[in-house]
């Protein structure tokens, strides 16, 4: 197990490359570098501007400055951004957890509906149910992030009033940061109050992050069951006199899952794409919101260290869903 | 009374092309320690016969017959859940695909203890003691060591050892083993038949077992069913009907065993194939393709007629057993 984390490490090498370099190089192509952009209309003279360049080694050549970026992230040193002057790595590692507090909870949302109703529509192929199930799933996945949670917010926030619109915590409460998770943190300091105006802030942002990894899973466990269920094995069980639900909750969602949980893990991806978005348009405090403001402001440090440490995020939890999946597949685990 | 008791069953199944009748209107009875031998070609409906037996047909699979009880109980009108607590305990079933009816994702011993954790409610030291007896008894070698092993680990021979161990792990009276050898090798297919004979006679459990091949049939049962087109086409002790079969179907069957051509330069063969959903005959069905087919066996559908010690659906049974001397249908 030890040799087989360590070789998909090693392979991943070439992908951070790969990242630092696209992120080093898109930004730049982007018009505006960092000066430009603080100074804004009002202009400034040439010899500061050259100053201002000069001390953020933006005169050097561009592979200079990416040898030079790439030297320091390898020792762990992300910079610091250009607009806070506060380490990279630690502003990321403050904003994280909401960003992994509302991605997990999207991710529940999402198995807990969709595991159970790809299972059901499976067993009950061809009902009214599964149709309906297989229709709601590709509305969800065709939906644009932000429309989504405009019409949301529109409905339930601004016409019904039942959900705030925007923000992690109503202003009104203060709870010290101790697991960066609001949920964890408010219950932590006994206050009742803020726990649940924080699970009314994440109601919303859940729905709409959860959404297309909910029709995704709906889709992926329903076609993983239906080719389970005309297995071999599913009739042995059958003919063992096992009661429906062992066959279908045992023999069949244990093979179902294995391609479930692969579809799972690559939708991590995805969803923090999505958190970029989402946390756009609810203000959610999280790295998405931060990577935005950090385009805007040119801020490279903060721009390149984000996607890089997201990046790694996205690598880790595949490489867990990798070491699952062994867990799950016995075939798979012998073969190593 | 017998151990099984089947009158008039018929198997339909709904399909886009319409209704199709898998099984026919049989007949079959298996005595408590009777050894039973279904034959026919692929698509003649046995293992239909045997899914409904066990009540493993999907919910597109209708059912149908005038009787079908086991051991006096009634299995057509008996509630699903009663009825599984026969499945797996007094009747069991050993499939074709050893390699495939065995679940991946658990042991080979999880599998085996769950049937008697469910129909014996043993568990702990008991139950895994008589795991390991039941995979001794298939004869598996090492068998403490093969409890934690995974299906893909065992060979397709060891795989329906394991099934059988399933299969007999409640001690069934009635054992339906539906091609069990045609997916192994010639070497092993001997082993596992020989253990199946061997089990059935050691622990006077009835068996029925479906094949398409005369010669296993000849050396395990004690009477065979041969099945064409999902009807009965002929039922007889093994020893006469082999001696002197009576319906066209059955002599030119045996007329194609390597054993009894010799000598011939080519092998005897039955032209054309079992009739399909669309194209089944006016009259007999075996008629198309059989050598002595005339106006009346097109025109009419032959009932089972009494032959000898069983019966034939043939209006002209043959008189001696065997197709005129050195012709092949």
């Amino acid at each position: 197990m030890l040799r087989f984390i360590l070789t998909r490490v090693s392979l991943v090498i070439p992908t951070f490359l790969g990242i630092t370099f696209l992120t080093f190089i898109l930004i730049r192509l982007v018009p505006g570098d960092p000066i430009e952009v603080r100074v804004g209309e009002r202009g400034i003279a040439p010899e500061r501007l050259a100053a201002f360049r000069h001390e953020l080694g933006l005169d050097q050549p561009l592979w200079q400055q990416f040898l030079d970026y790439v030297g320091h992230v390898l020792s762990g040193d992300f910079g610091l951004s250009l607009v806070t002057h506060n380490s990279v790595l630690s502003e990321f590692l403050t904003l994280f957890p909401a960003t992994l507090e509302l991605a997990l909870c999207a991710m529940l949302f999402a198995t807990l509906i969709g595991l159970p109703a790809g299972i059901l529509a499976a067993v009950k192929r061809g009902s009214l149910f599964d149709h309906g199930v297989m229709g709601a799933s590709l509305t969800g996945y065709s939906m644009p992030i932000f429309w989504w949670g405009l019409l949301l917010i529109l409905f339930f926030s601004v016409a019904l009033g039942w959900t705030p619109v925007s923000g992690r915590l109503d202003l009104v409460y203060y709870v010290e940061p101790a697991t960066g998770f609001m949920l964890i943190d408010t219950l932590m300091a006994g206050d009742y109050d803020a726990f649940r105006s924080a699970l009314s802030h994440l109601i919303l942002p859940t729905i709409v992050l959860g959404t297309v990894p909910l029709a995704v899973v709906a889709r992926m466990t329903r076609s993983a069951m239906l080719e389970v269920l005309g297995e071999d094995y599913i009739r042995t069980a059958r003919a063992k006199g096992l009661a429906d639900g062992r066959v279908i909750g045992m023999h069949a969602l244990r093979n179902a899952l294995i391609p479930v949980v692969t579809v799972i893990g690559l939708q991590v991806g995805t969803l923090l794409g999505g958190a970029i978005l989402t946390e756009t348009i609810f203000s959610w405090p999280g790295v998405g919101k931060w990577l935005i403001e950090s385009i805007n402001r040119r801020d490279y440090p903060a721009l390149q260290g984000g996607v890089l440490l997201i990046a790694t995020s996205v690598i880790l939890v595949n490489l867990l869903v990798d070491v699952l999946y062994g867990v799950l597949n016995p075939r798979i685990r012998h073969a190593r | 009374m017998p151990l099984l008791d089947i009158k008039n069953l018929s198997v339909e199944f709904t399909t886009r092309a319409g209704t199709f009748r898998a099984v026919d209107g049989i007949d079959l009875t298996v005595d408590e320690g009777e050894v039973v031998g279904i034959v026919g070609e692929s698509g003649s409906g046995k293992s239909v016969t045997s899914l409904a037996v066990m009540g493993l047909l999907g919910s597109n699979g209708r059912v149908v017959a005038d009787r079908m009880t086991f051991a006096g109980n009634d299995l057509l009108t008996m509630p699903a859940a009663q009825r599984r607590k026969i499945t797996g305990k007094d009747v069991a079933m050993v499939f074709q695909e050893p390699m495939t009816s065995l679940n991946p994702c658990f042991t080979v011993g999880f599998q085996i203890m769950e049937t008697l954790r469910v129909h014996e409610g043993l568990s702990g030291k008991a139950l895994r003691n008589r795991a390991i007896a039941l995979l001794e008894q298939v004869g598996i070698p090492a068998p403490e060591s093969r409890l934690s092993a995974f299906p893909h680990q065992l060979s397709g021979g060891m795989s329906q050892r394991v099934m059988i161990a399933i299969a007999i792990a409640c001690n069934p009276r009635l054992l339906v083993a539906d091609e069990p050898t045609t997916a192994l090798d010639v070497t092993i297919q001997k082993q596992i038949l020989d253990l199946l004979v061997q089990l059935q006679r050691e622990r006077g459990m009835a068996l029925i077992l479906i094949t398409h091949d005369m010669g296993v049939v000849a050396e395990t049962a004690q009477r065979v069913v041969v099945m064409y087109a999902g009807q009965v086409a002929e039922t007889r002790p093994v020893g006469a009907l082999f001696e002197r079969p009576r319906h066209p179907y059955t002599g030119a069957l045996l007329d194609a065993l390597p054993e009894r051509a010799l000598g011939k330069r080519r092998l005897p063969t039955i032209p054309g194939m079992v009739p399909g959903i669309a194209d089944r005959p006016a009259g007999c069905l075996f008629s198309p393709r059989c050598r002595f087919a005339d106006a009346r066996c097109r025109a009419e559908r032959p009932a089972l007629f009494d032959v000898d010690d069983g019966r034939a659906r043939c209006f002209y049974p043959l008189p001696d057993g065997h197709l005129a001397a050195g012709e092949a249908l």
